[in-house]
């Protein structure tokens, strides 16, 4: 893997500290920018938002959110889909409770009480590990959907039993409720997820990031040389949940408007966020986001495949899909550890030095 | 109040039950762990996948018809003839050791050396995996499975009881299912068949020279390869046990897969090495979690089972990290 490159000099401390020290990675990440801001949201359409692009975008997101936990500190958490629901409902809870303040906002602080469950949620960690401790985040999925399944405080009383989200606005355009605007929709989005993003790259390359590693590779070893195993592990769980909830609220809000917990983030969700770190790649935020497009467009596109041109049942292509990220995920496991990331980087790697490779 | 107390007996006694299957379960995951340090989501997966393969044989269903349906545009579902039950579940054993093999062969030969949580995950994936090739191979819809084990509650005990109710009509005996009765007899004869296997055969010797130390038990000539497709196997067998069980008592569905999610907890209080350990935390998370719902269920809302055996896993493990009865963890730079 390239930090740095010979031929690209710094003089200042500044360039020599920016997030993309490489011209390469620099470039690439303006037309990524540019492309996502600028382009896309002129030549979409509803199907395509609501197919691929909310669902990727919100997903890139908890994936993000997971993999600083899993990837970054080494802690497995089962309870990805217990913590979306929390964004959720505390999203839903201020925006029904105060109308006038900003989603924007509200979305933020939805992040912020998800954090502090996280929290809650993580003190196990500083006694158990491993696998006692993916089993223990289970508790927090499960305890979370049958509180937010039994109390009707969390879904104000509503007969159903589901959250809806009423219609909020962002400068006048609506972002929620039913007469939203695809390319609204998927910019209000994509703010979130830039912003995600940029915080996580940060904070990832930076001590915090650098401590959570060294909890990671060996805890014992990170508290002898001076790394505080309290702070570095409940921090990632408070960035992890924070972005994770972050996520949950936009999912409810913005993309599906109205949610039913255990159907909507069930433990299958929890599942799908850890696949698409595996994927994508366990300690990269670029994996976070590609496995992320891999894990939405692999259902649309075998459905695409299988039922729009051969003409296959629905429920023989959904299981089909099960047994294929069931394999991909061994497969990924035993081929490539480090996911689409390392497959990333490799090919960069090679790319740079074609033709000559020595 | 008799008659409380009296109901709280039978709920008791009920969680007893519901415990012995939990560690049916748990049995399984112990076994792969013990031996092969590789904790086994899968395990639920198993015991479904098993429950299919066994509703299909007796039904003489078609493998993956409604594939080949697909594809080539037949019409085909069953060859036509049914399988008495004893067969059945040899033929579905011979699958089980089957599959045994090929996830030996074709999933962990590859992630050896692995840290576990790999492991862990790569289960996860294999449990997708043999979740989508049960459907496809035997269709998803609801089966029923009837293997001859007796259903319903017990009137013997029943009426055998009814005089605890100290003349008052409102206590109608103990209800206790048949199928719970049976079912913890099959599960103490299965422990303690196992007990023996480990302890008195060659084979049971081997599998725990290679829990001690793989390395040493490779140095002194035993095959890990078949070690671990056998272990695998045994699991297999547990888990067409535990499959047979849940499935004849709530049908073959689906739902089945989750009581792996049931047995997790357990593991965590009994300890993921100790097979005595997956025994007396099945019970006390049975007891525990049906009691919860007796006494506390309703002053909130009920349906606490859930998560009530996380939460007194969590609880547990606070104080004892390794669980109950598990080994000493020993930390080392």
């Amino acid at each position: 893997m390239f930090y740095r490159e010979a031929g690209d000099f710094k003089t200042t401390y500044t360039d020599d500290n920016q997030t993309f020290p490489i011209k390469f990675d620099r470039y690439r990440y303006y037309a990524v920018l540019f492309f996502a801001f600028l382009i896309v949201p002129f030549v979409i359409n509803d199907y395509w938002v609501n197919a691929v692009f909310m669902p990727f975008l919100i997903y890139a997101i908890a994936a993000i959110g997971l993999n600083i936990l899993v990837g970054y500190c080494g802690q497995v958490s089962l309870g990805t889909g217990g913590f979306m629901a929390v964004g959720a409902y505390a999203v839903y809870k201020l925006m029904t409770g105060f109308p006038e303040v900003s989603i924007f906002i509200h979305i933020l602080l939805a992040g912020g009480v998800t954090a502090m469950v996280g929290v809650a949620f993580g003190l196990p960690s500083l006694r158990i590990k491993g696998f006692y401790l993916a089993v223990a985040t289970l508790a927090a999925q499960f305890f979370l959907v049958w509180l937010f399944n039994k109390v009707p405080w969390f879904y104000n009383y509503s007969a159903s039993g589901q959250i809806s989200a009423p219609e909020r606005t962002v400068l006048g355009i609506a972002v929620t409720g039913p007469n939203t605007s695809a390319w609204a929709t998927y910019l209000f989005c994509l703010v979130f997820v830039t912003i995600c993003a940029i915080i996580a790259r940060n904070l990832t390359r930076g001590t915090t990031g650098r401590k959570w590693m060294a909890i990671r590779d060996m805890d014992i070893a990170a508290e002898i040389i001076g790394v505080d195993p309290l702070k570095s592990k409940l921090s990632a769980f408070a960035v992890s949940s924070f972005f994770i909830g972050v996520s949950g609220a936009l999912f409810f809000s913005v993309y599906l408007g109205a949610v039913e917990v255990g159907e909507a983030f069930g433990i299958n969700k929890s599942f799908l966020v850890l696949f698409m770190i595996i994927i994508g790649g366990l300690g990269s935020i670029f994996g976070s986001f590609a496995g992320a497009a891999f894990l939405v467009l692999l259902p649309v596109l075998l459905k695409n495949v299988l039922v729009g041109m051969l003409g296959w049942p629905t429920d023989l292509a959904a299981h089909l899909e099960f047994m294929i990220v069931g394999a991909l995920i061994i497969i990924f496991l035993i081929a490539e550890p480090h996911g689409l990331a390392q497959l990333w980087r490799v090919a960069k790697e090679k790319l740079r030095l074609w033709p000559f490779p020595h | 109040m008799p008659e409380q107390l009296l109901f709280g007996a039978e709920v008791f006694l009920n969680g007893l039950m519901a415990g012995v299957l939990y560690a049916l379960v748990a049995l399984g995951f112990v076994l792969i762990y013990k031996a092969s340090g590789i904790f086994n989501y899968a395990q639920g997966v198993m015991a479904l996948f098993a429950a299919l393969t066994l509703v299909g044989i007796m039904d003489g269903q078609i493998p993956f018809a409604h594939l080949i349906n697909a594809v080539l545009g037949t019409e085909i579902h069953h060859f036509g003839f049914h399988v008495n039950a004893f067969f059945a579940i040899i033929l579905t054993m011979i699958v089980m050791i089957g599959l045994a093999w090929c996830v030996q062969r074709f999933v962990f030969r590859h992630l050896v050396g692995q840290e576990p949580i790999i492991l862990f995950m790569a289960t996860i994936g294999l449990a997708y995996f043999m979740e989508g090739m049960g459907d496809i191979m035997w269709g998803s819809d609801i089966k029923k499975l009837d293997v001859g084990l007796p259903q319903g509650g017990s009137f013997w005990i029943e009426e055998n009881t009814q005089w605890l109710g100290f003349g008052n009509d409102r206590f109608y005996g103990f209800f206790l299912d048949k199928l719970d009765i049976v079912a913890t007899g099959i599960a103490i004869i299965l422990v303690a068949a196992l007990v023996l296997f480990s302890q008195y055969t060659k084979q049971g010797r081997a599998m725990r020279a290679v829990a001690d130390d793989h390395q040493a038990a490779l140095s002194v000539g035993i095959s890990l390869n078949f070690i671990w497709v056998m272990v695998w196997s045994v699991a297999g067998f547990v888990a067409l046990v535990a499959g047979i069980m849940w499935g004849a008592k709530s049908g073959v569905q689906f739902s089945l897969s989750l009581i792996a999610l049931k047995a997790l907890p357990v593991l965590m209080l009994g300890g993921f090495t100790s097979i005595p350990g997956a025994i007396v935390g099945g019970l006390i998370i049975g007891v525990g979690e049906k009691m919860f719902e007796f006494i506390i269920g309703p002053l909130v809302g009920g349906a606490t089972e859930n998560w009530f055996a996380y939460a007194l896993a969590l609880v547990f493990l606070v104080f004892r990290p390794q669980g109950l009865f598990g080994e000493k963890i020993i930390e080392r730079v």
